[in-house]
């Protein structure tokens, strides 16, 4: 029987196998940020060991950082305290760090493949749960809590239940307006946020096959708000031409090697997936969410379900009471109060050219501010670059500098009480973007008309695709 | 790391389901460097309005459930693979939480801080929902080395399921750092065939 490109690559990294099924899996690559990683150090010292494998270790500040005039002090005490804690941590046992001010800064999903840290074929872990991100290169990526980061830390090892494994196969061709965000929140909301808890998951088809790494990048992301420890995409040429020439990306003759083992990472024919599901791509809408998690999505034509259209009723009440929604509404004309632009799902270079390309010469709504938080410091510069900068500002956009931002407020980007917030990232929550913040998920196109319609907004309305109402 | 052996205590039931880390313990509270004092702050939104005050109907602040058993619905534990979700409810007292559903990461986190996660039927759950709900000084009884879980003198009782490896790990109040660090000579003989490009 064939194997499934995450057999394929999982096989290559077990230590050993343990009782209880168990196995030890050894880890490439070690990601780490200032939030989940001070009690795994303080673990360190505590047990008086030092780290295993150092070089596999590469740390950035990104969940806590201002993401205004970063050369200055951090003003908040406690983050200040935790980032200030993380450089601390990597001068003391020899850590890589692309911290604030260093020109590689930036949220860790982004900066791994930017710098082409993150490659096919790979374990990659990080006490992150959108570590998922990365297995949009053919990786086993996923996040683990802070006791995982110190087993990393002291074997480069975890201990793990192997997972089992899904296929979603998305044919066809996305209609214009449509994006790879779109397609993640459109399977999520059918699947739901818990379909695919247990499963490791990978993307095929047609239309997945036609990204770009960054949108495939966008896929892997959200997988874990369908509950999947990950989600992967076989590697190709696509994949090969991003990582070429980057930073960490293998020279000479060892690229050529590595291009050879790289092509041999994908699922045979006759491999038996635990699951599979398909769908087709043209049918895609441009979504957007109505509720308090990220399985609560609809196309934007769509109206918000009512009680007898959902499994559970009171779920569908408590979030719509929070959102300030009503069962059955359109949500097309509703006023938005803020736009977010960014975090790990949405905050490349193409995403702001998507938003620069749409709001070039025009302005935002009045009653909307709009806020752009590029991934990382490269992004940034890319964008200034290409003059993206200048088109932003004048259309009323502030250009902010990288970080989580807004994605989770824990710094001072949060948005207030019982206010619109139309978002580029990931989750939806309650109080995730600030205590009582309303937030809607979508894709950077529409997150950007919306900026320039002050409401919500059919995308396809505005790139030449005549949409009835 | 704390042993676990035999439970038994009253519940703390809270009836929602697909309850995410964000909300056991929002991103705000993630700023100390240690491992202690979060349980001030578990489910704060739920717990306390803006001015700091309890609000009186979330179940945390109600005198009519305690104890160190919570028992929520489907799905407890989605979202962020935050630990300091697992440390706030040990903090605050918990060493049990039932539910008929966990999401993976809250699950390992959870047996990895001495904090049993049961998982229980759908039909099981309710039956405690309802129990606990007629008689808030109901008793849950939960035997780990039997894996099963009772609701105190009535007929039910279940099964439930746990790896024969973290089992031991949480009857001895081991973690997996000491095992894999026994383990050492073998992660060293696999980097030595292992490559990477
Ligand atoms: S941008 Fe948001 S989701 Fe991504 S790593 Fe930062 S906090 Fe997590």
């Amino acid at each position: 029987m064939g194997k499934t490109l995450f057999e394929k690559v999982w096989n290559r990294h077990v230590v050993s196998e343990v009782d209880g099924g168990q196995e030890i899996v050894y880890i490439d690559r070690h990601f780490i940020h200032e939030v989940t990683s001070p009690q795994a150090f303080d673990g360190i010292r505590n047990r008086g060991i030092g780290l295993f494998r150092k070089d596999r270790i590469v740390a950035t500040a990104d969940h806590n950082v201002p993401t205004k005039d970063q050369h200055l002090p951090i003003k908040d005490f406690l983050s200040k305290h935790q980032v200030d804690t993380l450089t601390r941590n990597c001068e003391e046992f020899g850590i890589d760090l692309y911290g604030l001010g260093h020109p590689f800064q930036g949220i860790v999903h982004v900066i791994g493949p930017e710098l082409g840290i993150t490659k096919p074929g790979m374990t990659i872990v990080c006490g992150d749960s959108h570590t998922s991100t990365h297995g949009a290169f053919g990786t086993i990526a996923f996040g683990i809590g802070t006791s995982q980061v110190e087993q990393v830390m002291a074997t480069q090892c975890l201990l793990l239940q192997r997972p089992k494994t899904m296929r979603i196969t998305i044919d066809g061709t996305l209609q214009k307006g449509v994006f790879s965000k779109d397609l993640i929140l459109y399977i999520i909301s059918k699947l739901g946020t818990a379909g695919g808890t247990r499963y490791f998951v990978e993307y095929a088809g047609s239309a997945i096959r036609s990204l770009s790494m960054e949108a495939r990048m966008t896929i892997c992301n959200m997988s874990i708000e369908m509950g999947a420890r990950g989600g992967m995409i076989a590697p190709d040429e696509t994949t090969f031409d991003y990582i070429k020439g980057r930073k960490h990306a293998p020279k000479g003759e060892q690229w050529e090697k590595a291009v050879e083992y790289w092509s041999s990472l994908f699922s045979d024919e006759d491999a038996v997936f635990d699951a599979e599901f398909n769908f087709d791509a043209g049918e895609i809408e441009p979504m957007i969410t109505y509720g308090t998690n990220p399985g609560m999505g609809i196309g934007i034509t769509q109206k918000v379900p009512t009680s007898s259209q959902v499994a559970s009723p009171e779920s569908l009440k408590k979030s719509l009471e929070y959102m300030g929604l009503n069962e059955g509404e359109t949500l097309i004309g509703k006023s938005i109060d803020h736009v977010f632009i960014g975090s790990c799902t949405n905050s490349r270079i193409e995403d702001l050219r998507i938003v620069a390309e749409f709001v070039k010469g025009k302005k935002k709504a009045e009653n909307v501010t709009a806020m752009i938080v590029p991934g990382s410091k490269q992004v940034e510069e890319q964008a200034r670059k290409e003059g993206l900068h200048q088109i932003l500002e004048e259309a009323g956009f502030e250009l902010r500098e990288p970080g989580c931002s807004a994605c989770l407020g824990m710094n001072d980007d949060k948005i207030p009480k019982g206010e619109y917030c139309v978002s580029t990232s990931n989750r939806n929550f309650e109080g995730r973007q600030g205590p009582g913040a309303r937030t809607m998920l979508v894709s950077p196109l529409t997150a950007a008309v919306i900026a320039v319609e002050g409401k919500i907004s059919d995308a396809r309305n505005f790139v030449g695709v005549e949409v009835p109402a | 790391m704390e042993k676990f052996g035999i439970l038994e205590s009253t519940v703390v039931p809270i009836k929602v389901k697909d309850i995410d880390t964000d909300q056991i313990i929002p991103a705000r509270f993630l700023k100390a460097t240690s491992r202690e004092g979060f349980g001030e702050n578990l489910f704060r939104d739920w717990r306390f309005d803006e001015q700091g005050n309890p609000k009186p109907d979330f179940v945390l602040n109600s005198a009519r459930y305690s104890g160190s058993i919570l028992v929520a619905d489907e799905n407890f534990g989605c979202g962020s693979s935050r630990e300091h979700a697992a440390w706030a409810l040990v903090d605050y007292g918990f060493r049990a939480v039932v539910s008929s559903y966990f999401a993976d990461i809250f699950k390992g986190n959870a047996l990895n801080n001495g904090l049993l996660p049961v998982q229980v039927s759908p039909e099981f759950l309710k039956e405690i929902f309802k129990h606990t709900e007629e008689n808030p000084q109901q008793y849950l009884l939960i035997n780990l080395p039997d894996q099963t879980i009772s609701i105190s003198e009535t007929e039910f009782s279940e099964q439930f399921e746990i790896n024969s490896y973290k089992k031991m790990c949480m009857l001895n109040g081991y973690d997996d750092i000491d095992f894999l660090l026994s383990k050492k000579a073998d992660i060293e003989a696999f980097e030595k065939q292992h490559i990477e490009f």
